[in-house]
């Protein structure tokens, strides 16, 4: 052995990411009548910051080095660089930064796989990564000022701003993907939702939201408000297919317009070790790839081949799946190219994004949290995956190790 | 006068607070929370206020809770309000049009009836009962909380307190018997007299500290962690400690002290401090239905007291003070960028120090030599320093004020300034020659002020060829402390110079009263007025020790030769003087006052204790000859008056004052006049002022044939 260095190294290695831990509000329905119709989507996510943080009082509020959190729209109470003035509302130290970040869907998802590479190379200790939608105060694309060219030079189809016709394409591109198998597998996510609602797998990860209504006075959120535990394959047969006359997507294999908020906090795994921190699952690589925006739901897809490549893994290590279901035949068209089963039980164990709902830049979050609370409950699998598809044609896709399993690498210097 | 416009007591329609009510899953398993929430549906520039309507509505609403409570339904139910407040406490419009003690004893029941069943829901059905206080919960809005058996409080919540006793009642909706036994006796009177005495409510810290609340949590998501709370009471995970009573001895000795306090403060000028301390003093030994009974007759007496109604209308004085009577349209107002103060002495340096630290804009000090003028830059310093090290100025505020203002001895300097207002010496020639100096340096555009107490305005402007830009605006000493300023319109001023006034005292957060220039304007003509009766019974034979003390039953802030001393017998001489010059013999003159001055002999003694007030020195009786009684033949041919003789002069000479200054076009009305009094002279809200006070007294009628307001408009109507 050689004396260690006196000089600090010019060249410093990457450092493991662990997640810590992951919290999110209730998702309520983005209507005037909805959980959080009176209520600002910038309170949503300070009381997720404010969660995590109590959650974790070995945690000293000074050591974390960013609060990155990402909204779709935004403006008006999701404007003002959400990051910095959630950590200002959260009563965070005002020396802790903090910016505002956006991929659409993905938002969340690339909060925590970009203050994750900041953690890697060593600018950043701890983060909070999160992000919040209301989308019943700010709907998709409003008020957006759409560049012309994209028009003008058939850049995109126009109707590939319609989330919706872009479900419908991949019916088209997929024939086999029917709307049957979409129906089934939209019945099936909303029965493994209430399967895990009732077995106490989803209440740990809420936070509870105080919600004003003028009419009503103050309620208490406690509980996601979309879910339709009595959905049956018969009673979703005569739903409507709003975006294509005699179309296959109907409102039930859709995720339904929601309002919510989501945060985690990630840490370098040798922190992690010298605060005490939980450490719920190391990270292992990601990666976004962008598709035509046409069938922007196969993003997942592509975007999974760069992870898995930069893993060194292939999708049969995978043994747990987080994926979101925007909508039911975009899920399936991910699992048709892998040669996974409908009904695989790797995926989507608590159900998804069809039953509980999709706060856009929000759900990213979730998927990791409800991963994270999978992989203690399932030591003998080894790495996981979490995926989601982003309008406009991407995807994004993170895999993440199981500490709980017998062959876990580790996230310290000590143990690598 | 009586044709002021003003309408006669109707009762307006309640601003009904609604109660609503939702039921809440409790975290840990602890069953459902049944959430009232206090809302009348109005905005935050809106408070709610509990009045006979919204009582109903919470009764009913709370029927239905405890009728939920002993099925078995609900686990706990929590108490609060819309965002920023519980409620501001009783609908005081509604109060003052009660008619009768039926009326009013019911008032007080109705409250008792709705909030008991908070109170007593724990001991019938097992069921406790939370107020969550996420804003300003005062009287009323207070009391709802002090009935459940546990509260917490938002680290953002306005204020708390129970401020009954400062506008002629008591807390009668169970805070006279709760708080002492909830916080202890001695915190008990500070809670129900002291605070209100200082008009000073509670921060939501100090509650936690004195325990009017059991819990604090942060405002982001305090019904959130409220509720987690709530739940962990009722599974009993946490248990809340309560203070034993405390021993009778002790009970009684801090009930006796206070009186004696009360005695000596608070006299007969009004009942409801008496009362509060009555109830306080029986809460230790009766049953709770005996103490509310008790409250109720309380409340209900109060309700009917002329000392009351006087303290509503003085309390909508004040509140409604922040628009002044009179004033032009605010856009006629000068943009401020730089202020000049001439003189560099206490005055000016108070003012330019609270320029600086209000308007934001660099201030110029100008004395005539050096040393003046650093002595005024050290005041600044020296008060930026003791603030900052308080706390109560951030270090850099603190270091902006000290910046910007500057100081001089050259009188160009003013020529970049869009204001500039003169404190030298209170000689007219001297202030007159100050101006025409500054005429020949100041921009066109620029307004010129004075803050003279008595001199007339118009006539130090007369000489100049822009009178009509020269305002008064008269600062009260301390200037920092004093909530008032006079704004004083004189002949030739134009509404641009008053425009710019009143946005300059509204940016310093001072009341303005504005006035016509006549002398001693409102608050200096009516004070040395009375310090001049006072005093000239003295002249005429009555004891120092009983003219002193001869205005004890109108309840003032301090006795008259406190008075004295804190102003300075010097300057009440010289102000006397100008008065009398002025306005003639009706100010009196006094030859002993004048020696005192000239001697520099203090005319007061050390206060017996803190807070209590300071007696006359019985020494400077020599300076007015010796004491005669009643009977005897006085001297300057005057009768020599007791007690009473002494107040009935002075209640007479500002009766008769009063009607020649509306007469005189000094102020529109008699509530300016009352306005100003309560800011300018720390006058009590039970005298309405004053003119409440003379109305009721007969005053008015005996001596001007007319009431000064309409029956019913201060007092309880005929």
């Amino acid at each position: 052995m050689t004396a260690a260095p006196e000089t600090p190294r010019a060249r410093r290695g990457v450092r493991d990411v662990v997640f810590v831990d992951g919290a999110r509000t209730p998702f309520g329905k983005a209507k005037p009548d909805g959980l959080y119709a009176e209520t600002r989507a910038d309170d949503l996510i300070v009381k997720v910051v404010r969660e995590l943080l109590r959650r974790h009082p070995e945690l000293p509020p000074e050591r974390i080095d960013e609060v990155a959190i990402a909204a779709t729209t935004q403006q008006g109470d999701q404007g003002l660089t959400l990051g910095r003035t959630v950590g200002m509302l959260a009563g965070l130290p005002q020396s802790v930064p903090g910016y505002a970040i956006d991929r659409m869907c993905a938002g969340a998802m690339t909060a925590a796989t970009t203050t994750a590479a900041g953690i890697a190379m060593g600018a950043a200790d701890v983060v909070i990564a999160g992000g919040v939608e209301h989308m019943g105060r700010h709907p998709m694309g409003f008020d957006a000022d759409v560049n012309p060219r994209f028009v003008a030079e058939k850049l995109v189809d126009p109707q590939s701003l319609n989330m919706g016709v872009t479900a419908e394409n991949l019916h088209d591109k997929f024939p086999h993907l029917t709307k049957e198998r979409a129906d089934r597998f939209a019945v099936e996510s909303q029965a493994k939702y209430a399967k895990a609602l009732a077995g106490g797998d989803i209440d740990p990860d809420l936070v509870p939201v105080a919600t004003r209504s003028s009419q009503q006075g103050w309620g208490l959120a406690t509980a996601d408000e979309l879910p339709r535990a009595e959905t049956t394959f018969e009673s979703i047969q005569g739903l409507k297919t709003p975006f294509r006359a005699g179309g296959r997507v109907t409102p039930a294999t859709s995720s339904p317009l929601t309002d919510g908020a989501t945060g985690a906090i990630l840490a370098a795994g040798d922190v992690v070790a010298e605060l005490g921190l939980p450490a719920r699952m190391r990270l292992v690589s990601y990666g976004y790839a962008g598709v035509p925006p046409e069938i922007m739901g196969y993003g997942p897809v592509p975007s999974t081949d760069k992870a898995l490549k930069s893993a060194g893994l292939t999708i049969d290590a995978i043994g747990l799946f987080e994926l979101n279901e925007a909508f039911a035949v975009q899920v399936l068209s991910f699992l048709d190219h892998y040669g996974i089963a409908d009904d695989d039980p790797r995926v989507n164990q608590y159900g998804g994004a069809l039953a509980m709902g999709h706060p856009l830049a929000g759900s990213g979050v979730r998927l990791m949290t409800q991963l994270a609370r999978q992989f203690e409950q399932h030591p003998e699998v080894r790495y996981g995956l979490t995926a989601m598809c982003v309008g406009l044609g991407q995807g994004g896709s993170v895999i993440w190790e199981n500490p709980h399993h017998a062959d876990y690498s580790g996230h310290t210097d000590e143990e690598n | 006068m009586s044709e002021t416009p003003s309408t006669t007591p109707a009762a307006p329609p309640e601003r009904v607070t609604h109660t609503l009510v939702r039921d809440v899953r409790m975290p840990g398993g602890a069953g459902t929370l049944a959430l009232v929430t206090l809302d009348n549906g109005l905005d935050h520039t809106k408070p709610n206020t509990l009045g006979p309507a919204g009582l109903a509505e919470l009764k009913a609403a709370l029927e239905v809770v405890r009728t939920r409570a002993e099925s078995g339904e609900i686990a706990a139910v929590g108490v609060t309000g819309k965002p920023y407040f519980v409620a501001a406490g009783a609908d005081l419009k509604g109060i003052t049009v009660v008619s009768g003690h039926d009326e009013a004893v019911e008032l007080g029941r109705m409250g008792h009836a709705a909030y008991t069943i908070l109170g007593d829901l724990h001991g019938t059905t097992g069921v406790p009962t939370f107020a969550f206080v996420n804003g300003l919960a005062l009287g009323g809005g207070l009391e709802v909380a002090l009935n459940c058996d546990y509260r917490t409080v938002a680290s953002d919540a306005a204020a708390l307190g129970l401020p009954e006793t400062g506008i002629g009642l008591v807390p009668g909706w169970g805070g006279a018997y709760l708080v002492p036994r909830l916080v202890g006796i001695e915190k008990a009177v500070e809670v129900i007299l002291t605070r209100p005495a200082a008009n000073k409510p509670y921060k939501p810290a100090e509650a936690l500290q004195i325990g009017l609340v059991d819990e604090l949590f942060e405002a982001a998501d305090f019904l959130e962690q409220s509720i987690v709370w709530a739940a962990k009471v009722v599974t009993g995970e946490i248990e809340v400690p309560r203070r034993e009573l405390d021993p009778q001895p002790v009970w009684d000795a801090v009930v006796a002290a206070t009186k004696d306090r009360l005695d000596a403060v608070v006299g007969t000028s009004r009942p409801a401090p008496h009362r509060a301390l009555e109830l306080l003093a029986a809460a230790r030994n009766a049953i709770k239905t005996d103490a509310f009974d008790a409250e109720d007759q309380a409340l209900a007496d109060l309700v009917m007291t002329d000392e009351m109604r006087a303290s509503i209308y003085a309390f909508n004085l004040v509140g409604g003070g922040k628009k002044p009577q009179g004033a032009p349209d605010p856009q006629l107002a000068r943009p401020i960028t730089k202020v000049g103060v001439v003189g560099a002495g206490l005055m000016a340096a108070q003012m330019a120090f609270l320029f600086a630290q209000r308007l934001g804009v660099p201030v110029v000090m100008r004395d005539l030599d050096q040393e003046r003028v650093d002595n005024g830059l050290s005041f600044v310093r020296e008060t930026a320093e003791k603030l900052a090290g308080r706390g109560r100025l951030s270090p850099d505020a603190a270091a902006r004020i000290v910046a910007s203002v500057s100081g001089t001895t050259d009188i160009g300097e003013f020529a970049s300034c869009d204001f500039v207002i003169e404190a030298v010496t209170e000689v007219m020639e001297l202030k007159k020659k100050v101006f025409a100096e500054l005429e020949g340096v100041i921009a066109p555009e620029a307004i010129l002020a004075t803050n003279t107490s008595a001199l007339s305005v118009t006539e130090m402007a007369a000489d100049l060829a822009h009178p009509e830009r020269v305002v008064g605006i008269h600062f009260f000493n301390p200037v920092a402390q004093m909530p008032l300023v006079e704004v004083i319109n004189a002949e030739q001023t134009a509404d641009v110079a008053l425009a710019t006034a009143f946005a300059i005292t509204k940016k310093l957060r001072k009341t303005a009263v504005m006035s016509a220039d006549r002398p001693g304007f409102v608050v200096n003509r009516l004070l040395l007025l009375v310090m001049g009766q006072v005093v000239d019974a003295i002249e005429g034979g009555t004891p120092v020790e009983v003219a002193d003390r001869a205005l004890a039953p109108l309840g003032l802030p301090m006795p008259t030769f406190e008075l004295t001393d804190l102003v300075g017998p010097a300057v009440a001489q010289h102000v006397l003087t100008s008065l009398r010059e002025n306005l003639g013999d009706r100010i009196p003159a006094s030859a002993g006052l004048a020696k005192i001055v000239e001697d520099g002999t203090r005319v007061v003694l050390d206060a017996p204790a803190k807070g209590l007030p300071k007696p006359v020195d019985p020494a400077i009786q020599e300076y007015f000859g010796p004491a005669l009684s009643p009977g005897e033949p006085g001297r300057n041919g005057q009768s020599v008056l007791d007690a009473d003789g002494v107040l009935d002069s002075v209640l007479t000479a500002l009766t008769t004052e009063i009607g020649l200054m509306l007469e005189e076009g000094v102020v529109p009305g008699p509530q300016q006049i009352d306005l100003a009094m309560i800011l300018g002279a720390g006058w009590g809200f039970h005298t309405g002022g004053i003119t409440p006070y003379l109305d009721r007294t007969g005053y008015s009628e005996k001596v001007l044939g007319k009431r000064f307001l309409p029956d019913g408009v201060a007092n309880v109507p005929a």
